[in-house]
């Protein structure tokens, strides 16, 4: 089952160049661009681990994806994204956020129905993947 | 297969106006304010005006689909001192920039202390980090040579070595490296270090001013400053020049504006000193012959 998370994640995976174009007019808005990576691919899961420091002073999108294809090569197996945060005043948040890097094989979710008082259903999803340690999970 | 191709390109009608190209893109522009901003300097502008021809050949080389190479732009500055080895670097980039061969045209400037980490494990990141700031533009890197020190094989120098020669090869379409410094130390690091030498096209060297064009220079840094010499200052001025060169540690044009702030000193206390009532214009933008003599250099002292 494919992640669909973030922008561009009903559409074919993008490539380096198409990467680098969205990348760019991150920079130009005067976003800071940053790597993310993580092996637990739950929506609630918000923090994914960084790759290295958000790079605030890089004019050109190259760098990004060079520091990408980085990352990709330790960790080709990992839901990687690219996320673009604003730092204006009032808004300081992401401003936009894709995958950009994802496992060869996603498993999907197990869906766990709990019954709770009164006949009442209480749903919640584990990621198969995540029954592994991390690191050990694709 | 490829001689097929240039047959049926052969028979386009298609025809790219070389010269339209050249106003078009700007870089005419860039080329005129090179010549007029930098004083001297003719083998410099002759080889920064024969690589503009080249890139400009290639890009409509690559509209007509014939087929073409990304040239190598990595280059060498080598020159002494205060030759306008990053003036020149400065107008490179731009230059570059407007033929698109590099997709911002900022210039980053760094020595060694930018790229060589500290301790184990920290020039690596550092090396990186200046790159991907440089990458779109042009990577400045100057006095290049310290960045190899033979004496000690421990040093981290070579490791920002390795990384900046990996990139410069594997990421050409990104950055532009120019290395900068004077000659005779460029060669013997070109020597130790046979893959800078085959992956830099373009060796320019920067000839010495003479002490004409040094006044030249001088003369148009006061008229930048608002100031003037006289007539006699300027003579002065001229015999300054042929002593300071034959001294140590001459710089060309960053001696001539260290003397020049040094006059503008001597000049400002003179007026203080004669103290003949209110001064004006003509008083306070004029260099005189004094300002100039006073200088140690014609008593046998070094200036800076």
């Amino acid at each position: 089952m494919k992640l669909r998370q973030g922008a561009f994640s009903f559409l074919p995976d993008l490539d380096d160049s198409q990467i680098h174009t969205q990348v760019q007019y991150c920079i130009d808005q005067g976003w800071a661009v940053s790597v993310e990576y993580t092996d637990d691919p739950h929506p609630r899961n918000t923090y994914w681990e960084m790759w290295g420091h958000p790079m605030f002073d890089n004019p050109d999108a190259a760098a990004v994806v060079f520091e990408l294809n980085e990352c990709r090569k330790q960790f080709g197996d990992y839901y990687i994204r690219i996320i673009a945060f604003d730092s204006t005043h009032g808004w300081e948040s992401i401003k936009l956020s894709f995958i950009v890097n994802r496992p060869k094989e996603e498993p999907g979710f197990h869906v766990t129905r709990e019954e709770i008082k009164g006949r009442s259903m209480r749903y919640s999803i584990n990621s198969y993947a995540t029954k592994n340690p991390e690191g050990k999970r694709y | 297969m490829v001689a097929e191709n240039l047959n049926t390109i052969k028979q386009s009608k298609e025809k790219i106006d070389l010269h339209a190209q050249l106003i078009e893109t700007g870089v005419e522009h860039v080329l005129l304010e090179l010549d007029n901003t930098l004083i001297g300097l003719e083998p410099v502008k002759t080889r920064i005006r024969e690589t503009a021809a080249l890139l400009l050949v290639e890009k409509a080389r690559e509209k007509l689909g014939l087929i073409h190479e990304t040239p190598t732009l990595h280059m060498s500055f080598s020159g002494n001192p205060g030759t306008g080895k990053t003036t020149v670097a400065l107008r490179m980039a731009e230059l570059l920039h407007k033929l698109g061969y590099v997709r911002k045209g900022h210039l980053v400037s760094v020595t060694r202390d930018d790229l060589v980490g500290q301790y184990i494990g920290h020039t690596a990141p550092k090396t990186k980090e200046v790159l991907k700031k440089a990458m779109g533009g042009v990577l400045f890197i100057d006095e290049a040579y310290y960045l190899y020190r033979p004496e000690n094989e421990r040093d981290y120098g070579q490791e920002a070595i390795e990384i900046l020669l990996q990139v410069m090869e594997n990421n050409r379409d990104d950055l532009v490296v120019i290395l900068a410094g004077y000659k005779a130390r460029m060669n013997t690091f070109f020597e130790s270090n046979p893959g800078f030498r085959s992956r830099i096209a373009h060796h320019i060297e920067f000839p010495d001013y003479t002490s004409e064009e040094l006044l030249e220079i001088g003369n148009k840094m006061l008229d930048q400053l608002n100031y003037s010499f006289t007539k006699s200052a300027e003579q002065a001025f001229l015999e300054y020049i042929d002593l300071r060169k034959a001294q140590a540690h001459f710089a060309n044009a960053r001696s001539i504006r260290n003397a020049l702030d040094r006059a503008r000193l001597r000049h400002a206390n003179r007026l203080f000193k004669e103290n003949k009532g209110p001064v004006g214009v003509q008083k306070l933008s004029t260099l005189e012959e004094y300002d100039i003599r006073e200088s140690r250099v014609f008593t046998g002292g070094i200036d800076n």
